[in-house]
C-alpha cells in the first residue's frame, strides 16, 4: 500500500496441500517480477500444519485433490483470523479452484458432506454432475483494464456468488464457476479464479495487477513478449476448440 | 492354447500385427491384440497357460523394471516370455505372450489401471509394486484411486506374493493387506504424498522414512534397501554397476534384483550379470545420430516425478538439452506441471524450447533464469545446440521421435 522499506512477502500457503496444478508458479511469477524491476521480493512459504501468519503481503491459494482440500481447509480456518487481519492492513489474496472455493461459506461434496470454508466472500460451491477440464478463456471484469485471460480447469465444483458479488469475468471458452456464465470473484484485493495453467505465468497483467495493489503504484514494464505470444495462442487454440465444439453439438442436437 | 478359435485369433491378430507394421503406423502389438481379444475374449488366460506369471506395475520405470527382472530372470535359467515394448494393456500382453508359447515364465508390465482386470486371468503368482505419483491428472484422476484399487486386488488375493517398495506411501497402502516383501528404494519424489493414505493427516518425512503422527501409518522396516552405493538385500551388499543413466534407474534394477532374487531364487551374481549390460529400454535411452554426425540421446518423461529425476542427471553431464513437450491426452492436456519440475537445474546449460508446447517450456525457462530457444521441431532445435545433444521429451514427442527416420 505504502513506498516500503521491507521486501514484498509472496506467502504460498500450505504447498505440499494445495500444489496440484503447478500453482507454485505463481509464487515464482510473482517474487521475479518483482526482482526484474528491483523490487525486494521474498517466496514465503507457509507448510501444511503450520500456523498462516498474518505479516504476508501475498495469499496464494492453490489447487488440491479432495482429502488435502479437507486438510487445507482445516489449517485455513484456524489461522481465519490472522488471514481477516492481514486483509484488512493491505494484503492481497489470490486463490485458485480449491483454494477459491474455501474463500466462501462451504463446499458440498456429492455425498452431502460440507466441508466449511474461510466465509471471506458470499459464496458457496456444490458438486457438479460432471468435471469441467480444459482451457478456459475469461474476459475479465472492465474495470480491471486488463487483456483477456486465458488458463485451463480442471474441478467439478458448481460456484455460486451471492447477490452482492462480483465475479472475475464473463466465460468466453470452458466452464468457470459453471453457473451463470462466470468465474472467480473480484474483491477489493481479493481475486478467486478456478483458471490453473498456472494462472499468473500465462497472464502477466494480472500478475501486476495485484503487485499494484501490494504496492500502491504502477509498474514500468517488463519484457512480456513470451508470455504474451503464449497468451495468444492458448486464447485462439480455445476459442477455436470452442467453435468446433459448438458445431459438433448443434449438429448433435439436429440428429 | 489348444482351441480352434484361440488360433483363429491369434493368426488374425499376427496378420493385423503385420499389416500395421508394414503400412508404417506403428509396431503393431497393440492393433493385433485388439484384433485377437475381439474373436476371443478368453485369449488372455489361454496365451499364458500355465506359465508361472509375474506382473510389474508402477507410475514411472514400469517397463524398464520389466526388462530388467526378465533378463535377471533369464540370467538363472528360466527361458521368459514378456511385452518388452511396453504395450501393457491387455490386447498388447496378449500380443506379445503369443509371441513366446514355449518360456516357462511370463514377466508382465501392466498400465497401473489395469492390474486389477488381468490379474485373475492370467493367473499371476507375483505382483511387483514399485511407485505411484501423479500422471496425466485431467484423465487419469486421483493417485490415491489408483491405490485404493490396488489394496482391493491385494486384499482379494491372498495366495499372491507381492514384492514392493517400502518408501511409497501409496504403494504401503496398497501393498499392506498382502504381507509383501518390503524393499525400501528411497522417495526422491514426495511431492505427491501430503497425506496419510490411511487417516489424511500429514505425514512427516525424515531423510529416509515417513511417519503419519495421528494414526502410526508408516514406513515399513525392511532388511532390503537401496544405499547410494549398494543395493542390500537381507545382510548382503552389493554394489551396482549399471549401464543405463540416473538414480531412477537404479531404483529400477534394485527392485528388479530383489524380486529375481528373493522370489525367483536367481542367485544374486548371475542376477547382477543379467541386468548390467542393458543399455536400451524400448528406445528409451537410445543414442541417435543426427544429420550433422554428432549424437543426440533421446529421453522419455512422463511427468514431474519422471522429469525432476531426469533433469538431477543432465545438471551433471556437458551436454545441450532440447525439451520436447506436447500437451495431447497421451502426454496429459494440461502441461501445469512445468511449474512443479526444477528447471532452474539447467541454468548454464544451452537448452531449446521445443514441441507443440514450446512457448509454454520457454516461458517457464525464462522465470526459472535458464536461458533458451524456442524452435517446435525438436530435430531443428538439436541442430542448432553446440556438441552433445540430449532431448528430453513428453510422451507423444517421445513415440513421435522414435518412428520419425533422422
Ligand atoms: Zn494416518
Amino acid at each position: 500500500m505504502v513506498s516500503r522499506a521491507s521486501a514484498v512477502r509472496v506467502g504460498l500457503v500450505f504447498p505440499e496441500l494445495l500444489g496440484t496444478y503447478g500453482d507454485r508458479g505463481n509464487a515464482v511469477v510473482l517474487v521475479e517480477r518483482c526482482r526484474r524491476r528491483g523490487i525486494d521480493a521474498e517466496l514465503v512459504e507457509v507448510a501444511a500444519g503450520a500456523p498462516i501468519p498474518d505479516s504476508l503481503d501475498v495469499y496464494l491459494l492453490g489447487g488440491g485433490e479432495d482429502d488435502s482440500q479437507v486438510m487445507a481447509a482445516a489449517g485455513m480456518r484456524e489461522s481465519s483470523a490472522a488471514i481477516e487481519r492481514a486483509q484488512h492492513s493491505g494484503a492481497v489474496i489470490l486463490a485458485v479452484c480449491a483454494g477459491f472455493q474455501l474463500l466462501g461459506h462451504r463446499y458440498e461434496a456429492r455425498g452431502g458432506e460440507q466441508l466449511d470454508g474461510l466465509g471471506l466472500v458470499d459464496m458457496t460451491t456444490a458438486a457438479g454432475p460432471s468435471r469441467l477440464i480444459g482451457e478456459v478463456v475469461v474476459e475479465p471484469d472492465p474495470s480491471l483494464r486488463i487483456p483477456t485471460l486465458s488458463g485451463f480447469e480442471n474441478h467439478g465444483g458448481r460456484t455460486r456468488l451471492g447477490p452482492d458479488e462480483h465475479p472475475l469475468g464473463r466465460v468466453l471458452a470452458g466452464g468457470g464457476n459453471g453457473v451463470g456464465g462466470v468465474d472467480g470473484v473480484l474483491r477489493e484485493r481479493i481475486i478467486g479464479t478456478y483458471l490453473h495453467g498456472p494462472v499468473l505465468p500465462r497472464n502477466p497483467a494480472l500478475a501486476d495487477l495485484l503487485l499494484t495493489w501490494v504496492l500502491g503504484r504502477d509498474l514500468e514494464p517488463v519484457d512480456d513478449r513470451l508470455p504474451d505470444e503464449l497468451r495468444s495462442l492458448r486464447v485462439a487454440a480455445a476459442t477455436a476448440t470452442g467453435w468446433r465444439a459448438r458445431v459438433r453439438d448443434f449438429k448433435l442436437n439436429r440428429g | 492354447m489348444t482351441t480352434a478359435r484361440a488360433r483363429i485369433a491369434l493368426a488374425a491378430g499376427r496378420a493385423a500385427g503385420w499389416a500395421s507394421r508394414a503400412t508404417g503406423r506403428g509396431a503393431g502389438t497393440q492393433v493385433s491384440g485388439r484384433v485377437m481379444l475381439g474373436i476371443d475374449p478368453q485369449l488372455l488366460s489361454e496365451v499364458v497357460g500355465t506359465r508361472r506369471v509375474a506382473l510389474v506395475s508402477a507410475t514411472n520405470g514400469k517397463t524398464t523394471t520389466t526388462r530388467l527382472l526378465a533378463e535377471a530372470v533369464r540370467a538363472g535359467g528360466a527361458s521368459v516370455a514378456t511385452n518388452h515394448t511396453g504395450a501393457n494393456m491387455p490386447a498388447g500382453i496378449a500380443a506379445a505372450l503369443a509371441r513366446e508359447p514355449g518360456a516357462e515364465i511370463a514377466i508382465v508390465e501392466v498400465d497401473e489401471r489395469w492390474l486389477a482386470k488381468v490379474i485373475d486371468p492370467l493367473g499371476a503368482e507375483l505382483l511387483v509394486l514399485g511407485n505411484l505419483t501423479r500422471d496425466q491428472l485431467d484423465r487419469m484422476g486421483e493417485v490415491s484411486a489408483i491405490a485404493e484399487q490396488w489394496r482391493e486386488v491385494c486384499s482379494t488375493h491372498p495366495d499372491v506374493r507381492v514384492v514392493a517398495n517400502a518408501s511409497d506411501p501409496h504403494v504401503v497402502w496398497a501393498a499392506e493387506p498382502a504381507n509383501p516383501t518390503w524393499i525400501a528404494l528411497g522417495a526422491p519424489w514426495r511431492g505427491d504424498a501430503a497425506t496419510c493414505p490411511r487417516c489424511a493427516a500429514l505425514l512427516t518425512w525424515s531423510a529416509d522414512r515417513f511417519d503419519c503422527p495421528r494414526c502410526g501409518f508408516a514406513q515399513p522396516d525392511t532388511p532390503h534397501r537401496l544405499d547410494p552405493d549398494a543395493l542390500v538385500l537381507g545382510g548382503e551388499r552389493i554394489p551396482l554397476h549399471l549401464s543405463l543413466p540416473g538414480s531412477w534407474n537404479r531404483m529400477n534394477a534394485a527392485l528388479a534384483l530383489a524380486t529375481a532374487v528373493l522370489h525367483f531364487k536367481v542367485p544374486i551374481g548371475r542376477a547382477v550379470a543379467g541386468i548390467s549390460g542393458v543399455d536400451v529400454i524400448s528406445g528409451r535411452f537410445s543414442t541417435r545420430r543426427l544429420p550433422d554426425g554428432r549424437e543426440a540421446r533421446v529421453l522419455l518423461a512422463k511427468n514431474p516425478a519422471g522429469w525432476t529425476e531426469v533433469l538431477r542427471w543432465l545438471a551433471g553431464r556437458d551436454a545441450g538439452v532440447v525439451l520436447a513437450v506436447n500437451a495431447h491426452l497421451a502426454d496429459g492436456r494440461d502441461p501445469s506441471w512445468l511449474w512443479d519440475v526444477p528447471y532452474e537445474l539447467l541454468r548454464g546449460v544451452p537448452v531449446a524450447a521445443s514441441g507443440e508446447r514450446a512457448l509454454d517450456v520457454a516461458v517457464r525457462l525464462d522465470y526459472a533464469g535458464v536461458e533458451c530457444f524456442v524452435e517446435p521441431d525438436p530435430l531443428v532445435a538439436a541442430a542448432r545446440l553446440p556438441g552433445a545433444v540430449d532431448i528430453i521429451a513428453s510422451y507423444t514427442q517421445f513415440t513421435h521421435l522414435t518412428k520419425r527416420s533422422w
